[in-house]
């Protein structure tokens, strides 16, 4: 079998070949170097679609809840694209990604896509990862994505932070609102959801919540976090919840969420061209050598250090202006 | 392949290309402790598995196969329907093309059927009292043969 | 009393101290066969147990067979007065051929009948539905119409016969073919004996076959309790089943607290719709699994007695002695056999079913050699049913009630499980109850937790299986004949279905449908209506369908 190339890979994503799109973000995920090119090619189509991040705490009903606003978005004829991250297993680096079985029913769904991501590890390169997915499946020509995580480390908070609007689930019991204030879910949060509000406990919650948020700002500046009931399972509040994430994305394109978008993208680059001149340097020109070299030969560590950034940066130039 | 390197020697490294594994419980058969068991240990060997949940249609698994451009499906099934469920399966796999994926799979199956399904597009069937290290271990070799062979780049 | 001696301690003081410390010693500097010794389920063992390990009030916690407690069994004179029921578990193709093996095993000292329905059947869809495909006859028989209800009982006297039926979600549609079916016999239906399934909340926890989400199911489970009150009063309306979550992987513990947790439930809600407790309770039987694990199994059996006659009586109120009595079937456990050295399973269910007896069970299933590759065949059936005649017969086990009473090991475990079990219920209860336990997934995780577990220490070789991580033979022993499902019978599944509609009143069907409909949404008892539908002919996934629409189907949590 020929292995795709960036170039036919994204001919066949244009074409609305699925198993392209799974491709795409499987090599997005594995670091291939084919990645970068194929979304380059398909790079125009990018920025249609609006991301939504769920996170919250395990056990919240965040699947269930994904489920159900893709449920509704389908109803108003939007195409949905899911991505669910799971923690991987620090022992084995392996992981059971189970989330979408709370969404079986949109499995047939032409109009939906769901995929499965395992966090990898917490070097932030899963959030990249989950970035590069949001835009394959965005050049795909998904409108809404959805993006879950669950909301207990570092490296999720860094997906959810690349959403456009972040609505963090909690539930009644087990003391969710005070951890959540704890756990610095409250900061990330532009849209609160107290799941399953039948269960007692679900209006004292939601009543905390109200309070903490006049408190606390969201990220943005004066945006009212709006605090929404919902019962996942049986599909109430699901609409009172697309309207808090509409208000919030309205608000974002007032602010400017071209540009917020755009200050993320240049971040994006950052990254990129940090890790590939990392990458270069150490194991293709023979930093790793000369560390070592110096080092053995008694020199102290950061005056190492400071040499070969030195010399790096003596011989980089300007950036200059961009050519197309 | 990736040229991020391993610097931190974590096991859940960031890059690293790991063996994505779809199990799939097809047709009305509900006994699912095989297939658990054999999800968590395949994860304890370092894979990622998604796992479909119960009462799958062929198509169904055929269609999480393709979005979650797994390397491997492996299906279980008890309840002795299995000559009719597993070929739909791998139908509806090759209609997506999806020939490529290792089909494996296990549960109550006799002997003589085995033969017939490794005929016909399943590599490999496991019994009962399989240990799922030799699963884990068998999958392992049969991927990393063929990542070698396509030169790690799919 | 010994004369007193000066320095020197009175006789038999001497004595009891010297040996024990002797035993000691020499229990510290002996080999040990293993690094440590556990029950299957996990729970350590010690070498020897005493009388300081089984602190009983005779009568607080033993009682007399047939009185409260009922650790030493449910009736005065157990086996001496009747022998447990002889009821093997027998389904397979087409309802004529399930009616051939029910004959043949009555015919061979069968007590009584136990049915087994392929998936279709379980899942509520009828045989020519798409998601029946390759399904029909394959794990039990093929029912989807009263008609073919009628083909299964054909010839038997439903009169005599008592007949248990393994079916959950659509437990109350099949038990209402039975009742039409034999109200067309001619059969008052105050004289039907038997029991249907119908344990929705372990199909949650883990056997899976179920339809509609918990609350619409135990509100139906509750109109068969109701029903079968005043009208089948002989009938079973449930066996709280712990042999599912056992198969699942649980440990002995947890099969105990599970199951009376989820029966503790269905007392609930039978309290909370409007029952009274003594109406209903004395109909809740019980299923158990029998593991390999020999005095753990005898002791769990008794525990559960026990426990259930405490919680009914001291918790809930019950007056009735009826209602306070753990009445039970066992099946040895299918999980236990092996698919390597098949005729192994022969023993494997001696001794589950030997555990079973001496634990004072009221109704037994022997599992066949050849079950773990297929159906069981004529031959291996009859090995099973004969292993439970040889007990009976020969082994004189059943001559003396509850004979391991008073054993230091025995009381000992009992006390233990029951020890357990009560854990569970305070978690249980402190997680808000089973049902939401159900949803959080917090069972199934515990079940499957259990599962991993023992999957590792086989693997590892800690727990041994002959013929699987010790005593393996190379070659593939001799083979085993296997009981096929033919294709004619799904073909011929289709045609019956297809020939019955053409014939029946569709008018009439359909106006019983839409009145189940209407009663989903009234408090109307629901069984009442499925038999007036059975009567006319609807099928099993034309109610079964009416029932999703109506009360959503029902989705599981994640748990992986």
């Amino acid at each position: 079998m020929i292995p795709p190339t960036a170039a036919s890979l994204s001919e066949r994503l244009i074409a609305g070949d699925r198993s392209a799109l799974a491709r795409m973000i499987s090599w997005a995920e594995n670091g291939d170097p084919r990645f970068g090119p194929a979304l380059d090619l398909v790079f125009s189509r990018v920025g249609g679609g609006a991301r939504t991040g769920i996170t919250g705490p395990p056990g919240a009903g965040k699947s269930t809840l994904v489920n159900e606003l893709a449920k509704a978005y389908r109803a108003q004829g939007r195409k949905v694209g899911v991505l669910a991250v799971d923690p991987s297993s620090p022992f084995s680096g392996g992981a059971l990604l189970g989330d979408r079985i709370r969404m079986e029913e949109r499995t047939l769904d032409p109009g939906v896509f769901i995929r499965s991501m395992a966090s990898r590890g917490s070097h932030g390169g899963m959030a990249q990862a989950a970035v590069d997915a949001c835009d394959a499946m965005d050049a795909f020509g998904f409108e809404e994505l959805l993006i879950e995580t669950v909301g207990v480390g570092q490296a999720e908070y860094d997906v959810v932070a690349a959403a456009d609007t972040v609505v963090v689930v909690l539930c009644p019991g087990a003391g969710d609102g005070i951890q959540a204030m704890k756990a610095g879910l409250l900061e990330v949060a532009d849209v609160l959801v107290v799941n399953k509000s039948d269960l007692s406990g679900a209006d004292r919650l939601v009543n905390d919540l109200d309070e903490a948020v006049h408190v606390r700002f969201s990220r943005e500046e004066r945006f009212a976090v709006p605090v929404v009931p919902v019962c996942a399972a049986n599909g109430t509040g699901i609409d009172e919840l697309i309207e808090a994430i509409r208000t919030h994305r309205e608000w974002l394109d007032a602010q400017g969420l071209a540009e917020r978008r755009l200050e993320m993208r240049v971040e994006r680059v950052r990254q990129v061209v940090d890790a590939q001149i990392s990458a270069e340097l150490w194991s293709q020109r023979g930093w790793r050598e000369q560390a070592r070299a110096q080092l053995r030969a008694g020199h102290p560590p950061h005056r190492v250090a400071r040499h070969l950034a030195q010399r790096a940066l003596s011989s980089i130039p300007q950036a200059g202006a961009p050519r197309s | 392949m990736s040229a991020t390197s391993t610097t931190t020697g974590s096991s859940a490294d960031a890059t690293r290309r790991r063996i994505r594994v779809l199990i799939g419980k097809p047709g009305l058969d509900g006994h699912d402790r095989g297939a658990k068991t054999v999800a968590t240990a395949l994860r304890d060997f370092g894979m990622e598995v998604v796992y479909t949940g119960l009462h799958q249609t062929p198509e169904m698994i055929a269609e999480v196969a393709v979005q979650e451009d797994v390397d491997v499906v492996g299906l279980s099934i008890l309840s002795g329907a299995h000559m009719s469920l597993f070929p739909r399966v791998r139908k509806e796999l090759l209609s997506r093309n999806m020939g490529h994926v290792l089909l494996t799979g296990g549960g109550i199956i006799p002997a003589e059927d085995i033969e017939t399904l490794q005929q016909d597009g399943f590599t490999r069937l496991f019994g009962p009292g399989t240990r799922t290290e030799d699963i884990a271990k068998w999958i392992e070799e049969q991927m990393q043969r063929r990542w070698a062979s396509e030169g790690d780049q799919a | 009393m010994s004369e007193k001696r000066p320095g020197v301690l009175p006789t038999g003081t001497v004595v009891r101290v010297d040996a024990q410390a002797q035993w000691d010693a020499a229990v510290r500097s002996s080999k040990s066969r293993e690094a440590s010794f556990t029950s299957v389920s996990g729970s350590p063992l010690k070498p020897l147990y005493g009388p300081e390990d089984a602190q009983l009030d005779v009568e607080r916690d033993l009682g007399l067979p047939g009185s409260f407690p009922f650790t030493r069994g449910v009736h005065p004179t157990m086996y001496r007065g009747r022998l447990w029921t002889m009821r093997q578990f027998a389904g397979f193709g087409s309802a004529q051929q399930t009616n051939q093996r029910f004959k043949f095993l009555l015919e061979h000292g069968q007590t009584g009948l136990s049915t087994a329905f392929d998936f279709p059947t379980l899942m509520g869809y009828d045989s020519d539905h798409p998601y029946s495909e390759g399904e029909v006859g394959q794990v039990g028989v093929a029912i989807s119409s009263l008609e073919d209800m009628q083909t299964l009982m054909a010839g038997i006297p439903m009169q005599e016969v008592s007949t248990s039926m393994t079916i959950n979600g659509p437990a109350p549609i099949l038990l209402a073919f039975y009742i039409a079916c034999g109200e067309r016999a001619g059969v008052d239906p105050k004289l039907l004996r038997g029991t249907v399934q119908n344990d929705i909340l372990k199909e949650y926890q883990a056997q899976h076959a179920w339809l509609v989400p918990p609350e619409p199911a135990l509100r139906m489970i509750c109109d068969v309790m109701g029903y079968c009150a005043q009208r089948v009063p002989q009938w079973n309306t449930i066996s709280i089943s712990g042999y599912h979550i056992r198969e699942a992987g649980s440990t002995a513990a947890q099969e105990l607290a599970f199951t009376l947790a989820n029966g503790m439930e269905y007392v609930r809600r039978g309290v909370a719709a409007g029952l009274a407790v003594d109406d209903f309770a004395p109909r809740l039987s019980f299923f158990f699994d029998s593991h390999i694990d020999f005095f753990e199994e005898i002791a769990k059996f008794r525990a559960a007695r026990r426990i259930w006659a405490r919680k009914l009586r001291d918790e809930f109120g019950a007056k009735d002695p009826r209602s306070w009595m753990v009445r039970f079937h066992t099946q040895t456990a299918g999980v236990t056999l092996t698919a390597q050295q098949p005729e192994n399973n022969i023993v494997r269910t001696a001794f589950e079913a030997l555990a079973a007896v001496l634990g004072g069970t009221q109704s037994l299933h022997t599992n066949s050699m050849d079950e773990t590759l297929s159906l069981p065949t004529e031959k291996a059936v009859k090995i099973a049913l004969r292993t439970q005649q040889i007990i009976a017969e020969e082994t004189e086990v059943a001559h003396v009630i509850d004979p391991l009473a008073g054993s230091y090991f025995v009381e000992a475990s009992t006390q233990r499980l029951e020890d357990e079990a009560q854990a569970y219920f305070d978690e249980i209860e402190r997680r808000g109850g089973i049902v939401p336990c159900i949803e959080a997934g917090w069972i199934q995780k515990e079940i499957h937790r259990s599962a991993v577990a023992y999957q590792r220490a086989v693997e590892h070789d800690e727990k041994k299986i002959v013929g699987v991580n010790c005593y393996q033979e190379s070659d593939a022993g001799p083979t085993i004949e296997l009981h096929r499902i033919d294709k004619s019978v799904e073909q011929d599944q289709r045609a019956r279905l297809a020939a019955l509609r053409a014939r029946r009143d569709a008018r009439r069907a359909q106006r019983e449908l839409d009145l189940i409909r209407a009663a989903c949404r009234s408090r109307e008892n629901l069984l009442e209506r499925f038999v007036a539908a059975a009567h006319a002919d609807c099928t099993l996934g034309e109610i079964a369908q009416v029932l999703r629409e109506e009360f959503g189907k029902y989705k599981e949590p994640k748990i992986l």
